[in-house]
């Protein structure tokens, strides 16, 4: 298996930098073998179905669990050895922690104690904190009064305030409704951009790890399967299995033939040999069987005939699922056990076909993935 | 949605608590009776069986024992108890399910048999009988008990406290002491409290273990067998009836206090979200 | 990773725990295994008046069974608390079945009321049983002056009767509290699940409400099946000599008798005799736990 390279944007300096990480529970080995470079001030997300290893990975960095190999160094400085009271991170927990028996500016508080501040030093910090969470004038307010929104910016507040190098976010949004959930990607990223803080966020939601990140990387089975910003991730996955997870992708079989000066060259049954531009094989493949991935939303019904497609197929449509602001259809395709979903948006006039309707797909070269 | 009970059912539960409170009735009524027999039918009204407690001069010796036995024990108790639910909580380790058996077992012992075995041991060890004898005796009762309610307050804990807490700098021993303490606070105190209860109420143990200072139960016991003190006991039974009581409605008055004062955790916090923001 | 390496990493990652137990664990052993190993140990040596002779011997356990008045007070003790067990779990079952299920919103005020009357001294407790059922007793006196007896009933006292009320009666909010507790955890709309298939309220009762309460009676009767059996205070003070049990026996071996060899072979007999009735309860309660999950 080729493995993807760890690469780093490029003129960040590295803040969080894993390699070689392995961590077994009792006789089960839940990460195997990681290597991460996550540059300051960068918004990163580790995405992943559940049980992946990722939430683990994310506690060896703030030092709950301890790796059993590899090494773990943040700003340069190894961690292995240093306890989680001692690291430079602070984590913002699913269940957001908030020590119930305190009120809102006591939890804040919490961790400046230690520091010792004088009394309207630490006032001052938590004031200022609070208002740059939105929560001015909640000061008093006790813990169990605090809504779902309300819990998660005091959490926030509390592990900002210590001013890490590394903000660790274990799925923050997971116990929030949509709309909520939706306000809150909006107000994380802001923050971070803000505070030029490294954040490392957990999640299995692809839709989020998408819109706030600035890389991602995908985990599988306790291993990286992917790193790379969202665009990467989403056009260019470098297996089904990447991409069926961050979305639905259409998967038809074809054949590398090989690469060449202009591309690289496949064939296929529908649509006999193209050539493709040589980015459009995120994984370097050898000759022989591949797997030719398209988005959806990159197919189109061609309505008229002068529609300009690179490849088109006429299909029947087997279901319509209406979404108001799209259509799915699933098509089959004639004389073949293949089933593609195509997307349409949905716009003034434009017909909404029916069950068992015949129609013509198209989409273009440009919009092919070749993969595992 | 409560249906009303079948009359049968209605009946039963109000001859059972007759039957409940039938001998405790009889307290009061042989308390203030003007007559040194216990028997119907009653006399006048008196107070001075309460007036002849005050005089017991071994009484009062038996109570100091019974309560300097019971805060020790019911103390001592619960530090076993904090260790045992945190470790068993908290950490895997060998003999777990041992050690835990171990501890837990006086619950599935008579008295009289934990009774016997201390005293074999101390007299072949040749060690005199003591308060620290019943207090060990009762250390060992109530540990059980211990252990099961601050269990059950350290499983209702998030774990990712604790986390928190050492996350934002804290040492474990400030976790401890700022977190950890406060939250399981309810639980050492339900501890302490039983404690104190069946350690002040034990006989059994006590009547084995105790040396030439009686507790309490021990006394009432060699008080019993002169039927001219009956009245007496009966003045201080129904004087312990009213202590506890007052007792157990200001903690329950307590309780519910800090309830209000925490919101109870859960509940109102739901109905708070509702609101929204 | 090799056995031994697995040993090692497991023993190393024990100690955190091993810690923080170390103290009550230590205390249980030295006050608690160590003394009943030692007992074992006694209950085969002999008392020869002030000197103990230590040569093995099964002489004690001989006794207690070929000599009738132990056998008389261990099955007498045995048939006591199985009585008590058996009573108070009945008696208490309809009582918390009612604060369970028509408790509405009195069911604390209600469980409360059932625990005043044994926030008092339990020998005194049991002592008022005395006055109550004695020759001048609330009993006799009350049926004296209602003219339905001329002479005072001697039998309700000092007997084992006596024992088994006082008991169930001392035993009373242990049965209770457990039972309603199991009752509490039943989902009521299983109940209303089973009346909607056409069960009727009593075929609901022994199909649903029973089986589920099963762990819970079962608790009980464990709670109270062990420490009357070793009752000592009950027997003494309500039992007569007919009433009498196994522990007031064994005390008597410690003090009077002087017999502690003697004592310990009794106390070891009925400590068998509870584990073994202990165990039976445990493995009932397994089969319907089983069964609920």
């Amino acid at each position: 298996m080729a493995s993807p390279s760890p690469k780093k944007q490029t003129n960040v300096p590295s803040m969080v930098k894993l390699s070689g990480i392995r961590k077994s529970f009792t006789d089960v080995e839940v990460v195997k073998g990681v290597d991460l470079d996550i540059g300051k001030g960068e918004f990163f997300s580790l995405l992943g179905p559940s049980g992946c290893g990722k939430t683990t990975l994310l506690r060896m960095i703030a030092g709950f669990e301890s790796a059993n190999e590899g090494i773990i160094s943040i700003n340069g400085e190894q961690m292995n050895k240093v306890d989680a009271n001692e690291r430079p991170t602070n984590m913002v927990f699913q269940s957001y922690a908030i020590f119930p028996h305190l009120n809102v500016a006591q939890n804040v508080a919490y961790g400046l104690k230690k520091l010792g501040l004088s009394k309207d030093e630490m006032k001052k910090k938590v004031d200022e904190m609070l208002k740059l969470v939105d929560l001015d004038g909640y000061q008093e307010r006790q813990s169990y009064a605090l809504s779902g929104g309300q819990r998660q910016r005091v959490a926030l507040a509390r592990a900002l305030i210590m001013e890490p190098k590394v903000l660790l976010l274990d799925e923050p949004l997971s116990a929030l409704d949509k709309k909520l959930r939706e306000h809150m990607q909006q107000e994380l990223r802001r923050l971070q951009r803000t505070l030029g803080i490294t954040f490392i966020l957990v999640t299995h939601d692809q839709e989020e790890a998408l819109i706030m990140s600035d890389r991602i990387a995908v985990m599988f089975d306790g291993k990286i399967a992917q790193v790379g910003t969202p665009r990467e991730i989403y056009e260019r996955p470098v297996s089904q299995r990447v991409a069926s997870f961050i979305g639905v992708m259409n998967f038809l079989k074809g054949d590398l033939n090989g690469k060449t000066e202009k591309g690289i060259s496949i064939t296929s049954d529908m649509f006999g040999e193209i050539m493709l531009d040589a980015n459009q094989m995120p994984s370097p493949l050898e000759p022989g069987a591949v797997t030719i991935g398209i988005r959806p939303e990159m197919m189109s019904v061609l309505y008229r005939d002068s529609d300009a497609a690179d490849n088109r197929l006429t299909v029947k449509v087997t279901s319509v699922d209406y979404y108001g602001d799209m259509t799915f259809y699933a098509v089959s395709i004639p004389k073949s056990e293949n089933h593609l979903s195509v997307c349409m948006r949905n716009t003034v006039g434009r017909h909404v076909y029916q069950l068992d309707d015949d129609i013509v797909i198209g989409w273009s070269n440009a919009s092919m993935v070749v993969l595992r | 949605m409560t249906k009303r009970a079948p009359l049968s059912l209605l009946i039963f539960v109000i001859v059972y608590l007759l039957f409940l409170y039938a001998p405790v009735v009889l307290l009061p009524l042989f308390a203030f009776n003007d007559s040194a027999i216990i028997a119907f039918p009653l006399d006048g009204f008196t107070m001075k069986w309460f007036w002849a407690l005050g005089e017991e001069e071994s009484l009062f010796r038996a109570l100091k024992n019974s309560l300097i036995i019971a805060v020790s024990a019911s103390l001592l108790s619960t530090c076993f108890g904090l260790l045992t639910a945190r470790a068993l909580a908290r950490h895997q380790f060998l003999g777990k399910q041992a050690i835990f058996g171990l501890i837990m077992a006086p619950l599935f012992l008579p008295e009289i048999i934990i009774g016997v075995s201390i005293l074999i041991v101390l007299m072949q060890l040749g060690l005199n009988l003591s308060i620290w004898t019943v207090i060990a005796g009762h250390v060992l009762i109530v540990t059980p008990f211990s252990v099961s309610i601050l269990t059950t307050s350290f499983s209702n804990m998030d774990r990712s406290l604790e986390e928190a807490s050492l996350d934002l700098g804290e040492t474990n021993f400030g976790t401890f002491r700022r977190v950890i303490l406060p939250l399981v606070a309810p639980g050492l105190i339900s501890s302490l409290l039983i404690g104190f209860t069946i350690s002040l109420d034990e006989f059994v143990i006590a009547f084995f273990l105790t040396g030439t200072d009686p507790t309490l139960p021990v006394y009432i016991w060699s008080m019993l067998r002169f039927p001219s003190k009956l009245p007496t006991v009966m003045a201080l039974g129904f004087v312990l009836l009213v202590m506890s009581l007052i007792l157990l409605s200001l903690f329950e008055y307590f309780r519910r206090r800090s309830e209000k004062l925490t919101g109870g955790y859960g509940k109102t916090q739901h109905h708070i979200a509702q609101e929204g923001e | 990773m090799s056995a031994v390496g697995t040993l090692r990493s497991k023993i190393k990652s024990s100690v955190p725990g091993w810690r923080l137990i170390g103290g009550p664990f230590l205390f249980g052993f030295l006050l608690l295994l160590t003394p009943l190993l030692l007992m074992i140990l006694l209950s085969f040596w002999t008392q020869n008046y002030l000197k103990l002779d230590r040569t093995f011997t099964i002489n004690n356990y001989v006794e207690v069974f070929s000599h009738p008045v132990y056998f008389t007070l261990i099955k007498r003790s045995l048939n006591i608390s199985l009585l008590v067990t058996l009573t108070t779990v009945l008696l208490a079952f309809p009582v918390a079945y009612y604060i369970s299920f028509y408790g509405g919103k009195r069911k604390a005020f209600l469980l409360f009321l059932i625990t005043i009357p044994f926030w008092t001294s339990y020998l005194l407790r049991i002592f008022l049983w005395k006055i109550i059922l004695g020759y001048n007793g609330v009993i006799n006196s009350g049926l004296m002056s209602l003219n339905i007896i001329e002479e005072p009933l001697s039998f309700i006292l000092y007997n084992s009767n006596a024992v088994v009320l006082a008991l169930a009666h001392a035993y009373a909010p242990f049965a209770i509290l457990p039972i309603f507790v199991s009752l509490e955890k039943i989902d009521r709309s299983l109940l209303e699940a089973g009346r909607d298939l056409g069960d009727s309220a009593l075929r609901s009762f022994f199909h649903i409400t029973l089986p589920l309460a099963m762990p819970g009676l079962i608790a009980a009767a464990l709670i109270i099946f062990i420490p009357t059996i070793g009752d000592y205070v009950t027997p003494r003070l309500v039992g007569g000599t007919d009433g009498l049990m196994i522990a007031n026996m064994i005390q008597v071996q410690f003090s009077k008798a002087n017999n502690a060899p003697l004592g310990t072979a009794l106390a070891i007999v009925s400590l068998s005799i509870v584990v073994f009735i202990s165990l039976l309860f445990i493995l009932i309660n397994r089969r319907y736990l089983r069964r609920q999950v």
